[in-house]
């Protein structure tokens, strides 16, 4: 989402040389000991200074949930507004001031449940924004009941015996709300926090990117099966660009898309390297990726994280700007004395 | 009130002050068309007039059906007139449904003009009549005259190339010319705009034209009526006129606060009847640099105007009722973020989907109260259509000068009603300074310069407002609890009750900010009759209407409701009683007795339709006979 422009306001503060503390708020950071969002938070504040980022055109917005406090431990400006409508809010901040880097922060819950509406019509648009969702499969702020990516049976305060809901797969909503860049991350790994941020910031128009995040208050451990120390290496598949897709200790493991249309995991050993599945994260189709990211059943399974999807479409700002100046060139700039005769008009002596 | 004298048209032209003429008709039959044509001829001719367009919420309600009449009423005069007229004096009756639904309210005598060709029996069966009305007596009262407007306007037709099909479309214009001809109007205006509208569709042009012609020459040459009739230029105030609908007046003012204010204007709405219209005009302005985004629903239109305000645009969100219902939250978060958005209600029917095409003035309490919390938002209500556009400038002052949202009330009537508007010179409209914060305005404790989002005009209580972009000044705002000053989270108890009673000191300052509430009051009256929106062209010639009967009564119209004027108090406490005309259960009404302790009564109405003249005079008359 890297600002189109940038020059809006002569500036005191030099872009190059900022570095972690210059992002850092003065408020005390309130998340739980031991919450996953203190590392996204560590990465995020060491790789804007990398970035060259300024701090007076980088704006957080956020919804509401343990995930939406970002903004106060940010040194920028921000907004912590309500639950679900950061998408919307954001939408209004990103149209009316393209040169603003604008970052939503959100989670399970505030994007997907409340706030779905929102995620998929900006996703289509292809606002020019990066969307965060820091997905813990539960709802934290209110003390632990399911959320729309919890699994069908979860046991937790509002569901005793346990969930009856089928789980949205985010990824899934997110390609099927025609996002143009779509990634995923988790909470243990700051180099591939801050290389999927990265490449967030960079895409133009929407970039979704979902955060394996622990609660380890409510749902401890709910992605320890794919992201712990001694299980990454077998469990997360990492996407990489134009590279056939495996993993595993020795990279012994690869995905294969079978003739009925649907992947695999098989041994690289027995079908060969050249039947690996090689990834497109520019595929225009966006139904590999969808495959992708529907390759695991939940995160008890081989998991892809990477970037799925990272396709060029004309971002709304810049088309809606384009818009603009081309109805101005046909019409001319706006007169408002012209436009108030418009009318029958007659005078009165 | 009319005199004869010879005129160029006919044998005999009487001269009126005034007419009210009511234009009825299928869905499908093109009677807004025919009244906005009639208005505009009105107009270009000089007269005052007003519009009340009335048609089913059904894009194509079944033909022929009570159901799906559609209206268009329009009283024009030589005088300054308030409302379109209780009463038409002049019924054009497209099919029987329309006279059916209309006929009630013709005056005594009035005239009642019918297309004879569409009663047929399968017409006034769908209509409900069981005998045909046009034979059965029951019109008696009226000067009924039976035109053949279908078959008039085939045969006028004939010399077409249009199908005989299509040119029966045309007959509304046929019966445009018998009234245009009827009140001698100047026809250029209409054959010219038939040219330029349906220019694409030559056919359409020349049957539409021919319809008009002949119509126009039915009248002069058919001997029906007795004569025509003239109703001379109005006297208004010197100027350049246009007659405006409310809702284009609105979007107008929107336009022009923006470029007072210097900043950009964002307009974030989803849309909704009758309020569309708003989001149609500005969506014309492109080259203005308007934004116009059409959201997923209200709550993103009034959430994107939200984000759009923090980022230093002029945001605002455009809806009706329950666009406002959805949006709640949102209004919740712009008082406690202390950012300007102009929230514009254009009010119908309710509750629920209610009676979406009608007006109706249910929402004050809506926008007075609709929000959980103590969350003060100031209100400002448009009088009639041509005052939105300087209601709109003012909602947008206040969001402006005191960062807060500002609901602006209109309602179906104003939106749809239109009127003669003197255009005003941009010159003469001040300009509203934003005043961004660009500097530090806080020491640290450390000695270091910087910004706290939360501090006050000590003046205004309107709280310090830099934008993103601005460095040195980079803050964070949110819904929870700031601490007054720095805005940091609080959740301290003793600076809660601080920032509630702060916001609400900042709204109710704003009074020393607006105009005193003007008093009409030239006989020393014990009652006051004190309107609202757009009540106040029934009221005000109810007023009139009850002077000139030699009784004692006041007026007075609020345009700022939250805060009241500083100085209704005073006003109120001058008389025994006070009667508040309002198309509700008596919101005003109950506002105005909790804060002043008055005896204030409601007068309610709430058919969908705007205030009768008649029923506002009757009820101040009745008022004045119990005192």
């Amino acid at each position: 989402m890297r600002a189109v422009e940038r020059a809006r306001t002569a500036t005191t503060i030099s872009a190059a040389g900022t570095t972690r503390k210059d992002w850092t708020s003065d408020q005390e950071v309130r998340w739980c000991p031991g919450c996953g969002d203190y590392s996204i938070l560590a990465a995020l504040q060491f790789l804007l200074p990398e970035l060259g980022a300024r701090r007076e055109n980088t704006v957080f917005v956020s919804g509401i949930g343990c995930a939406a406090r970002f903004p106060y431990y940010m040194n920028t400006y921000g907004m912590h507004s309500i639950h679900g409508r950061a998408p919307a809010i954001a939408t209004g901040l990103a149209l009316s001031r393209p040169d603003l880097d604008v970052w939503v922060i959100s989670g399970d819950g505030d994007a997907l449940s409340i706030g779905g509406n929102h995620l998929i019509h900006a996703l289509r648009r292809n606002v020019n924004f990066t969307i965060l969702m820091f997905n813990n499969e539960i709802y934290g702020l209110t003390k632990g009941q399911f959320s729309p990516t919890s699994e069908v049976g979860k046991v937790t305060k509002s569901s005793p015996f346990g969930s009856l809901d089928t789980p949205f797969n985010p990824l899934s909503v997110a390609l099927g709300a025609e996002a143009s860049f779509v990634a995923r991350t988790h909470d243990l790994d700051r180099p591939h926090m801050m290389e999927i941020f990265r490449r967030a910031y960079e895409h133009e128009g929407s970039a979704f990117v979902e955060i394996y995040q622990n609660c380890n208050v409510f749902n401890d451990g709910a992605f320890e099966k794919v992201n712990a120390k001694d299980a990454r290496a077998e469990m997360l598949i990492p996407l990489e660009h134009g590279k056939p897709i495996r993993f595993g200790a020795e990279l012994e493991h690869g995905v294969v898309l079978r003739p009925d249309g649907t992947l695999e995991i098989a041994d690289v050993a027995a079908v060969g390297e050249d039947a690996l599945l090689v990834h497109d994260e520019r595929r225009e189709n966006p139904g590999l990726a969808f495959l992708l990211a529907r390759l695991a059943r939940g995160p008890y399974e081989p998991t892809p994280i990477g970037v799925f999807r990272a396709v060029d479409r004309p971002h709304y700002g810049a088309l809606l700007d384009a818009q603009i100046a081309e109805v101005a060139r046909r019409k001319g700039p706006g007169d408002l004395a012209a436009l108030l005769r418009s009318g029958t008009t007659w005078t009165v002596g | 009130m009319s005199s004869t004298v010879a005129h160029p048209n006919g044998p005999k032209v009487r001269t009126l002050e005034s007419v009210v003429i009511r234009f009825a008709g299928d869905s499908g039959d093109g009677m807004q068309v025919t009244g906005d044509r009639f208005t505009a001829e009105s107009a270009v001719f000089g007269n005052d007039l007003a519009t009340l367009p009335n048609f089913p919420a059904e894009i194509r309600a079944p033909a022929g059906t009570l159901s799906g009449v559609s209206v268009f009423q329009v009283q024009i005069a030589a005088y300054d007139i308030l409302t379109p007229g209780d009463e038409p004096n002049v019924l054009v009756a497209m099919n029987p449904a329309a006279l059916a639904t209309n006929v009630a309210d013709l005056a005594k005598g009035g005239t009642l003009i019918v297309n004879s060709d569409a009663f047929d029996e399968r017409a006034l069966e769908k209509a409900g009549y069981e005998t045909n009305p046009l034979a059965d007596g029951s019109l008696a009262g009226f000067r009924v005259y039976e035109i053949p407007m279908t078959s008039l306007t085939l045969k006028a037709c004939e010399s077409s190339r249009a199908k005989p099909r299509d040119a029966e479309r045309s007959k509304n214009f046929f019966a445009l010319g018998i009234i245009s001809w009827l009140y001698n109007r100047p026809v250029d205006s209409t054959l010219e705009w038939i040219a330029a509208r349906y220019g694409a569709k030559p056919l359409v042009v020349e049957a539409n034209t021919l319809a008009f012609r002949a119509g126009y020459n039915f009248g002069e040459t058919a001997e029906l009526f007795d004569s025509a009739y003239e109703v001379p230029p109005s006297e208004l105030g010197p100027g350049l006129y246009t007659n405006i609908s409310g809702n284009t007046a609105l979007a107008w003012g929107l336009l022009a606060a923006a470029q007072l204010s210097g900043l950009r204007l964002f307009l974030g709405a989803y849309p909704i009847t009758p309020a569309s219209e708003l989001l149609h005009e500005l969506a014309k302005q492109k080259h203005f640099g308007t934004v116009t985004f059409q959201a997923e629903d209200e709550i993103a239109g009034a959430g994107a105007a939200l984000g759009a305000s923090f980022g230093g645009s002029l945001g605002v969100t455009t809806t009706s009722g329950p666009g406002i219902d959805l949006m709640a939250e949102t209004i919740g978060l712009a008082v406690s973020l202390e950012l300007p958005l102009v929230i514009v209600d254009v009010q119908r029917g309710g509750p629920s989907t209610g009676l979406p095409t009608k007006t109706e003035q249910s929402d004050l309490l809506l926008a007075m109260h609709g929000r959980h919390g103590e969350a003060p938002v100031p209100i400002v209500a448009a009088r009639t259509p041509g005052h939105c556009f300087a209601a709109a400038i003012e909602a947008a002052r206040i969001a402006l000068k005191y960062r807060t949202p500002v609901f602006l009330l209109s309602d179906g009537y104003l939106a749809n009603g239109s009127e003669p508007w003197r255009v005003p010179d941009l010159a003469d409209l001040p300009a509203i300074d934003v005043g961004f914060a660009t500097t530090p305005n806080h020491v640290d404790a450390d000695g270091q310069p910087s910004f706290w989002p939360y501090a006050r005009d000590p003046a205004t209580l309107a709280r310090d407002w830099a934008v993103p972009g601005t460095a040195g000044l980079e803050h964070r705002v949110g819904g929870i609890e700031k601490a007054d000053g720095s805005g940091n989270v609080s959740y301290d108890p003793d600076n809660h009750e601080r920032m509630v009673q702060l916001r609400a000191a900042k709204v109710a300052g704003i009074a020393a900010d607006i105009p005193p509430v003007e008093l009409d009051d030239p006989d020393g009256a014990e009652l006051l009759v004190l309107g609202w929106g757009s009540t106040y062209g029934a009221a005000a010639a109810a007023v009139k209407r009850v002077r000139a009967r030699g009784l004692r009564v006041a007026q007075a119209h609020l345009v700022h409701i939250n805060p009241f004027p500083a100085n209704l108090g005073e006003v109120l406490g001058r008389f025994r009683r006070v009667l508040i005309p309002e198309n509700n259960l008596g919101q005003l009404a109950g506002l105005v007795r909790a804060r002043y302790l008055v005896d204030a009564t409601a007068l309610s109405a709430m058919r969908g339709t705007p205030f009768r003249i008649a029923e506002i005079e009757r009820a101040t008359v009745e008022h004045l006979e119990a005192m």
